[in-house]
Parts: C-alpha cells; structure tokens; sequence
C-alpha cells in the first residue's frame, strides 16, 4: 500500500528531510537532527506538519449533546473555546484521546489522533446517541493542520492573518484567513509545552501556508520540526501518547487524566466503569520517573522487590535538562512522588524515582 | 555513499579495521546517519571476551538503543573514555575519533569473513537490512 503524503510534502523533500512511514502516512521525523530541533521550540519557534491529524464535524442542534455523551470531559465551555478529553468504552478503556473545539451553536470539530481516525469515526456515528438528529462527518480529508509552537509562535503568525490572536486566550480559538488562505481556524493549543498554535485549514490551496509561515518566522529562528521532535516535546510537557501511555486498555484514571473525567456528569460512555473503579481503588497509576544512568524505553518492565510489577510507555533522555525521564504504569503502593522503583533496561537495572508535574516548565 | 577503503565491515554496520594483531571498532557513517543525534554510549570494560557477533556496547540516540556486535572474537583490550562526555562524536566522525574499542584477536581469519567497503556499500545502497 502506498504511502499517504499531506499537501507539504514537497517542502520536506525539498528540505531533505528524512521521512518515515507514521500511520500510514510519509512524514519527516527529522530535518537537521531531533536535538536541534527540540531546542528550536524550546527558544524560538517551531513549524509541524501534522496534516495527518484527523477532524470530525458534528452537527445538529443536539451537537453537543451528543459529544457529551461520547467523552468523558463536560464539555462546558462557550463557542470558541476548545476542551480536552478522553473517549472510552463502556469498559473504561481510552478508544481516544481528542480536543473538541465549539465551532458554533449547532457544530463542534473534533480533533482525533491519526492513527485513530477510521476507528474513531466509525465509534462515533456507532453511539451517535441522536442519529437522524446529530451528523458526524469526517472531513479529514478536506483538511490540512500546522502547528506553529514556541515563544514566538502569536508573533510569527500574527504577521499574516488579521484575525487578532492576542484575543485568543489557552484552549481559545478562532477562524480567519492565514497567508491568503480562507477558511483557516486558528487555535492556542499545542502538543509541545509551549504557547502556540494548531490551524486547520482548507487542503485545497494549503501549500502555500507552509514557505509563508517559514519566512513569517524567519526573523525569530522559526525551523521545520519532525515528529521525533514532536515526541521529545510532548514527553517533556508530560502529554500521553495514545497507543504508548494510553489506549484500549487502560483508563483515563489509571493514566492521571481524572482531571478530564467528569463522574458527575448525568451519563457518558464508560462512566460506570470509572465510577467502580474509583470506588475499589485503582491498581496501578501512570506516573512520570526519573531514572538514574540509563535511559528507560517503552515496553521495559517496571520491577520491585525483583518483580516485574509495570511497564515503562515512554521515555527519552529530555534534550532540556539532560535527565532520564519516563512515563510508567506503576502499582498505586508506588505511585506517590519520591516512590523509588527499578526499571529493567534491557536486562541492566536502574533506579528511578517518582516525580510529580512536568518534566519541564516554560519560563514565559 | 563511499566508505574508506582501509578496513572491512558488517551488514549489522560495523567498521574493524586492522592494527597488527588488533582490531578497531566504530559504527560507519550509514550508521549514524539512521540512528540520528547519539546522547549515550555503553562500552565493555577492558577484559571482556567478546563473541564474534556478540552484542558488546550500545548506542543510544535520542529515538532508540541499537546494539554493537564484535566482528570478531576477542578480548576488549581498549575503549574509547572520551565518548562518554561527548557521545555526539558518533555523528561527527564515525570512522574515525569515535572508534568504539579495539579487539585483541583470537583469529585475524576471521576478518575474512567480513565484507569489503565496495560491497558495504551496495548493502547499504540495497537498504541496509
């Protein structure tokens, strides 16, 4: 099966960047080398393809309703405001994690992770609580997104649209036109820890987009960034990355996301499960860890006491501190910071230690 | 791509090159080039009995740890000290400051086993697998 490109991809062959099949699509995982990259969002400004990201429309009076009843967040936020969530099974299980922007009073775009898009969507119109009433249309394929990430990221866009970003607060969005192109929604979210911006907009024409953000940012630094870049970032921000820190079999509970679980909603897909287990008390918890000399890596065995008790989901040497960090199913006993638990890399053990918050904190 | 001539190598993309009775080991610049920006390095300690194609260090780069085998069978009689404070060696100069370790050789025959740079190249050009 051949590869699937998104609209910038002559740009990345151009800017020789090494590509990699991601999900079925043909992306750069690096253009100059993941460490310079990084460091390039931490100081200056990033630019992303992720085109492959998926988008859901849902609309029909009873929209938000309906969404509602799919994940497992409330939800309440006004027109222009975007939300974080999990979506799960009956079981609890995480089918995805997603944002869910309000569009307007009868339309929320939902933003899916794209290894996920056929399962979700399909999930989706399957549990459509109002079918007849609420329409899910996946336009993924009508749209391309960029992330612009960094300190300079307001700044770098700003240059080329007129809609007024300074407006738009965390989680906020809003729609205008980006370097000529219609239609765009621009919204304060990112996948990296920094302030910035993820903007939707229309395929048909999207090329263009991505030389005008370059030069737009060219005075602040900004570069092209790959998604071994992508990960480091999102890591060191302490955000999950389905199918590594979550997926079918694991609960937003168990994976510290309670904060986007709202048990005290009337009625959500998975929400008696959570609710029983809140009520027996969680067996394990995804917590973040230090690890001392080695570099823990997804899938090493969590041990103590010489028993293998977890597994690791992620982790990297963070390109900003220089430390051993690591996100790992744990057993509760040892999920409060300062817990101290082995990891087995690759049959050498090394000592981590349970920390709380984020690897890493943005100084602005 | 071209390789240098002066030594042998593995499909695992491994450079030995010959020095008397020994043998120096690093990674080729195929090599570097797929792990991306190297931040780690586990070397053996001097002494240990290597198996030819044996996994004796590791190479970490920020995505992922890739083993290093012996070519050949041995004993560790050198490694490489100055790779630990500047891993990143491994992406400048990889057939050259950041050889891994040299080899005492139980049988220098067994180089012979090994490929030729001209055929290193073709097997890299082929994808390297």
């Amino acid at each position: 099966m051949s590869l699937r490109r998104t609209p910038f991809f002559a740009h990345h062959k151009a800017a020789n960047a090494r590509l990699i099949d991601f999900g079925g699509w043909e992306l750069p995982v690096q253009y100059t080398g993941i460490l310079q990259e990084h460091a390039t969002v931490r100081s200056a400004v990033g630019l992303f393809d992720v085109s492959h990201m998926g988008e859901v429309f849902v609309r029909g009076p009873k929209a938000l309703e309906a969404v509602r009843h799919l994940v497992t967040n409330d939800v309440n936020i006004p027109i222009g405001r975007a939300q974080y969530s999990p979506m799960c099974h009956p079981s609890g299980g995480i089918v995805d994690d997603l944002i869910v922007y309000r569009m307007s009073e009868a339309e929320i775009l939902i933003c899916v992770n794209a290894a996920n898009r056929d399962k979700d969507f399909q999930w989706m119109v399957a549990n459509n609580p109002f079918p007849g009433e609420v329409e899910f249309v996946d336009e993924g394929e009508a749209w391309a997104q960029v992330a612009v990430q960094g300190r300079h990221a307001a700044a770098t866009l700003q240059r080329l649209t007129t809609a007024d970003l300074a407006a738009v607060p965390y989680y906020g969005h809003t729609t205008g036109t980006v370097a000529g192109v219609d239609g765009c929604i621009l919204a304060r979210t990112g996948y990296t820890g920094e302030d910035g911006f993820e903007v939707f907009l229309p395929k048909d024409g999207a090329d263009l987009l991505w030389p005008a953000i370059l030069e737009a940012g060219a005075g602040f630094g900004i570069a092209p960034i790959g998604l071994g870049a992508r990960d480091t970032l999102r890591l060191e921000a302490r955000m999950c990355l389905y199918g590594n820190d979550i997926d079918d079999e694991t609960t937003p509970l168990e994976a510290q996301l309670g904060w986007a679980v709202k048990l005290s909603k009337p009625d959500f897909i998975g929400k008696a499960a959570l609710v029983a287990q809140r009520e027996t008390g969680l067996k394990r918890r995804l917590v973040g860890l230090k690890v001392a000399d080695k570099i823990a890596r997804h899938g090493n065995p969590v041990v103590i006491d010489g028993a293998p008790v977890g597994v690791v989901t992620s982790g990297t040497r963070s390109p900003t501190t220089n430390e051993n960090i690591a996100l790992a199913y744990v057993p509760t006993s040892h999920a409060a910071p300062g817990s101290v638990v082995g990891v087995d890399v690759r049959g050498k053990a090394a000592e981590a230690v349970v920390v709380k918050g984020n690897f890493f904190e943005r100084d602005y | 791509m071209s390789f240098p001539a002066d030594r042998k190598y593995t499909n695992s993309h491994e450079w030995a090159q010959v020095e008397g009775g020994r043998v120096r080991v690093g990674v080729t610049s195929y090599a570097q080039e797929s792990l991306g920006d190297v931040i780690h390095i586990d070397l053996p300690s001097v002494g240990t009995k290597a198996k030819a194609g044996g996994p004796v260090a590791e190479i970490e780069s920020v995505k992922a740890v890739s083993d290093i085998y012996a070519p050949v069978a041995g004993v560790i009689v050198e490694v490489n000290d100055a790779l630990a404070d500047a891993p990143e060696t491994v992406n400048s100069d990889p057939h050259g400051a950041a050889w891994l370790f040299v080899i005492e050789a139980a049988d220098l025959g067994e180089l012979d086993g090994l490929i030729d740079a001209d055929t290193y190249a073709a097997h890299v050009a082929a994808g390297g697998h």
